[in-house]
């Protein structure tokens, strides 16, 4: 990308080589105040020798954090594939039987880890060195400063010289100079890295900043990162809300299959969810055995798998209990019940009770990062346009379809659409199947962002009942709305008054708006009085 | 079998045009009329009342424990369970079998009942608890320093019979006036009573509503000054659970004969052909739904200081569930068959949990389909049947 970087790198290795005052190697006397001592002692020695940029140093430190490093007798070692070597020399030699090992407290760990990511700044690396700079915006100090500002000179990436702008004047609003200070805080305001708000909240204590003119750049400079978090951490809840929406769109387009338009309450259905995540768990397990190669193509042969695997059982279902019970849903419920019990403990024996891991292929797993504060993941992106693709299958399924023809014919006049030579029957086991391989496919998309078990269904049957009640029986419109509405709404009031008291206002939500409307947002129109 | 289930196309239009028309099908048939079973009713009502008050107590106490006829203090904390959980299963069969309103919520106002008790037994324990703190351990635990509001009567036993019956009344009042003037019926009710349930258990579960969380209520001490595990205290809940089932079956019986019950059943079975004579169902459903609220409400207070725990699993959707099932195992319709059904559903439940852990789901899984397919009106239906027969 840049020629001219890997020049200028070689460069200032060369000046920092012959610059006075920078060892080349690392000393003995380095090595062992690095490894022996009191904390602060090492803090400060590691310190040091991460100023001067030594590229052995950088080594050095990763083997103090791989735990290779052992003393003895005021000699340091690295021990690495059962070979010592002495760690300022580097020659190889024969371990003391009186070695021991280097022992790392979390502090001492992440001083080291500091050091580690401010050699990186220098790295050829274009990903390193982001890292580095991620890492070191958790723990600015003064310490790294020299290099913070050797990198920002070199740096030829535009984002990450303003970033490193960034870095260093975190480092210098705790400088001395008050010139230095105010400089700092003004070049703050652009900012929007949360561990910078956490910086000047630290800097605005009483007593902390004295000086006026400084500390009113400061909250000028607090304010406008607070605003800008803000907007990430908006646009985070509605995407969680859109991303929990769309999972319940996804439970609740099976039911507004199977009750909604067959007024059968299945509330097996979050099994059929289950078979369909252990489904996808054992087409994991096939391709992981016999097609490694094609591992993270899993996800594609199992969509279809989870949606048959589940539709099969409804089918079975439907042949052998449903059918005898409807025009009787109190029992068509209860009996449901009984089947979601079976299909639990089914599972348990087969699969253990605990829960199966089932990973996402790489290409599902990562993120966006649209903001410093807000990472779309992957997998939810994808579920969000899967769950956007089933409902459109679906609709088209129902209304352009002949099964869709008929399934719809069978619902608004059961007697009628059998005499026109409709199979009712035939049409009854075809929608339940439907709607249960959409519940398959459900699952699927759970396997991808949570735990899947035996208890899996359990946790979302209340939530879908909910979503098909709110949106109207019989309508697909207005599944979609109650779905996305109710996940929104559920994450904003998550994030005013946690997960419990969220779940129960909710609920009283719901409550009182069947109050208003028994029929849902969209209610069927009709002159039934039994409605 | 094929009599009572719609399996030909013609059957099912049948069903559907009567669903339609508003008609439930297959409903048990009214309650029998004052015949000479009456007589028998009597003598099983007296049988039962000496069971209670005489053979257990006798069995339990006074038989060495050595002996063949002794019953063991876990048989009887077993039956006093159930005897709870019969409760139960009636409260659920008038508002249920009688009224055809499925309610799977009635956990929530037996926990409440629960609950209600066991504040004032907590209270009891006095600085006997762990902490010995005037507060009880969990409230140490949280480190508060003075009671939460809503305790302010659990000390007095007299307040807290009041709360045992206002709290699931009151709760069921509110909800069962909203859902039912808005005509919520059906599986929507079911549903929402389901909500219901599963919103008040995750409010149950938090620490800050002050009442223990996930632990609940436990270790209790004494009640009424004396103390709660010795035999005569046991026998005497026991005895007192008994007699209110027995007391509870009179008054449900009452209820279902008088043209109050009848009205009820004219809901099940035609609403809207009692709306258009002249009768708002309004006030009847809420009347019993609140007398069914109360005795589960009942239930629970006499079940914590038996069973020395209560906790807001008691309120998940599948323990309310359950008691429909105890209900439909029975028989709904009559008043006998929850109580018959709660006694086989859990003492299966218990032979099967202690030999074959791992099969009681399925067990319990198949009774759920195999009473909706097969056994319509439960075992007492069964046992009819099989007499009708027989004459």
């Amino acid at each position: 990308m840049n020629l001219s970087r890997p020049l200028r790198f070689c460069l200032l290795w060369i000046a920092l080589a012959l610059a006075p005052g920078f060892a080349a190697a690392l000393t003995a006397e380095q090595v062992r105040g690095m490894a022996i001592g009191e904390s602060d002692d090492r803090a400060a020695a590691i310190g040091q020798a991460a100023a001067s940029g030594d590229p052995k140093a950088a080594a050095f430190f990763q083997a103090l954090l791989d735990g290779e490093v052992k003393t003895a007798d005021d000699k340091v070692y690295i021990v690495r594939d059962d070979k010592a070597r002495d760690a300022a020399t580097g020659a190889e030699t024969k371990l003391p039987d009186n070695a021991d090992d280097v022992v790392n407290s979390n502090r001492m760990r992440r001083v080291i880890e500091g050091a580690l990511a401010s050699l990186k700044l220098l790295s050829t690396n274009l990903a390193e060195r982001t890292a580095a700079i991620r890492e070191l915006k958790e723990q600015a100090d003064e310490s790294k400063l020299p290099l913070v500002e050797k990198a920002y000179e070199v740096e030829t990436d535009p984002k990450l010289k303003t970033e490193l702008g960034q870095l260093r004047a975190a480092v210098l609003v705790s400088s001395s100079d008050k010139a230095k200070r105010l400089e700092a805080a003004k070049a703050l305001t652009d900012s929007s890295h949360p561990a910078t708000k956490t910086l000047l909240v630290e800097r605005l204590k009483p007593d902390v900043e004295t000086d006026a003119a400084v500390r009113a750049q400061l909250g000028l400079a607090l304010s406008a990162i607070e605003s800008r978090l803000a907007w990430g951490e908006r646009l985070g809840v509605v995407f969680t809300g859109v991303s929990l929406g769309s999972i319940l769109l996804l439970v609740a387009l099976g039911l507004a299959i199977t009750y909604g338009l067959m007024g059968v309450i299945n509330m097996a259905h979050g099994e059929l969810m289950m078979i369909g995540a252990y489904a996808t768990y054992l087409v994991q397990n096939l391709f992981r055995a016999y097609l490694p190669g094609l591992f993270d193509a899993y996800v594609l042969v199992a969509i279809p798998a989870a949606f048959l695997t589940a539709a099969l059982v409804g089918a079975i279902l439907e042949r052998s209990v449903i059918r005898w019970l409807y025009g009787r849903p109190l029992e068509t419920l209860l009996a449901t019940w009984g089947i979601s019990l079976v299909l639990q403990q089914a599972v348990r024996s087969l699969f253990g009770a605990q829960n199966v891991p089932v990973e996402n292929p790489k290409w599902l797993s990562g993120g966006v990062e649209l903001m410093s504060n807000l990472t779309l993941p992957f997998n939810r992106i994808a579920i969000i346009a899967f769950a956007a693709l089933v409902l459109v299958g679906v609709a088209l399924l129902i209304s352009r379809t002949r099964l869709g023809l008929f399934v719809r014919g069978v619902t608004q006049n059961r007697p009628m659409a059998a005499c026109m030579g409709v199979n009712t029957a035939r049409v009854d086991t075809y929608a339940f199947a439907l709607g249960s391989g959409i519940a398959g496919l459900a699952g699927c998309a759970l396997s991808q962002v949570g735990n899947v078990g035996p208890d899996l269904g359990q946790g979302y049957i209340v939530d879908s009942f909910m979503v098909v009640v709110l949106g109207g029986v019989g309508q697909l419109a207005g599944t979609v709305y109650a779905a996305l509405g109710l996940g929104v709404l559920n994450k904003l009031l998550e994030g005013w008054q946690g997960a419990v008291l969220a779940k129960i206002m909710v609920l009283v939500v719901i409550v009182i708006f069947i109050q208003k409307r028994p029929q849902g947002i969209f209610a069927m129109k009709g002159r039934s009085a039994e409605a | 079998m094929s009599a009572v289930l719609p399996a030909s196309p013609g059957a099912r239009l049948e069903a559907a045009a009567a669903a339609e028309a508003g008609v439930q099908v297959q409903m048990p048939p009214p309650a029998a009329r004052r015949t000479p079973l009456a007589i028998a009713h009597w003598t099983g009502i007296v049988l039962a009342l000496a069971a209670i008050c005489v053979l257990v107590p006798v069995l339990n106490l006074v038989v060495p424990a050595g002996s063949a006829f002794h019953l063991s203090d876990y048989a009887v904390q077993l039956i006093a369970k159930i005897l709870c959980y019969a409760i139960c299963a009636l409260a659920m069969d008038l508002i249920w079998g009688y009224t055809g309103i499925l309610s799977l919520g009635h956990g929530v106002f037996f926990a409440l009942g629960g609950y209600a008790m066991g504040m004032y037994l907590m209270r009891q324990i006095g600085r006997d608890g762990n902490y010995q703190s005037d507060l009880p351990d969990f409230m140490v635990f949280l480190d508060w320093k003075t009671l939460p509001w809503h305790w302010a009567v659990s000390d007095s036993f007299a307040a807290t019979l009041m709360l045992i019956i206002l709290v699931p009344g009151l709760l069921a009042f509110v909800f069962g006036f909203f859902a039912f003037r808005s005509r919520i019926k059906g599986v929507y009710f079911s549903i929402i009573t389901q909500a219901m349930t599963f919103a008040t258990m995750l409010l149950f579960f938090r620490n800050e509503t002050g009442f223990g969380g996930n632990n609940g209520f436990t270790d209790f001490k004494r009640i009424l000054g004396h103390p709660i595990a010795t035999p005569s205290m046991r026998m005497t809940l026991f005895v007192i659970t008994g007699l209110t089932l027995v007391g509870f079956f009179l008054i449900a019986r009452f209820l279902v004969r008088s043209k109050f019950g009848r009205v009820l059943q004219a809901i099940r079975d035609a609403e809207s052909r009692l709306m258009f004579t002249g009768y708002d169902p309004l006030a009847y459903k809420l009347t019993i739904w609140v007398i069914s609220a109360v005795m589960c409400g009942i239930a629970g207070a006499l079940y914590v200081p038996q069973v020395g725990i209560i906790n807001p699993g008691e309120m998940s959707p599948a323990a309310s569930i359950e008691i429909a099932i105890w209900a439909a195992v029975g028989g709904r319709g009559t008043l006998i068959g929850p109580i018959v059904g709660a006694f086989f559903v859990n003492g299966a439940k218990s032979w099967f949990t202690q030999a074959f852990p791992e099969f009681w789901l399925y067990v319990l899984g198949a009774m759920f389909i195999a009473v909706t397919l097969f056994l319509p009106q439960g075992i007492v239906g069964l046992v009819r049947k099989v007499k009708g027969k027989a004459a």
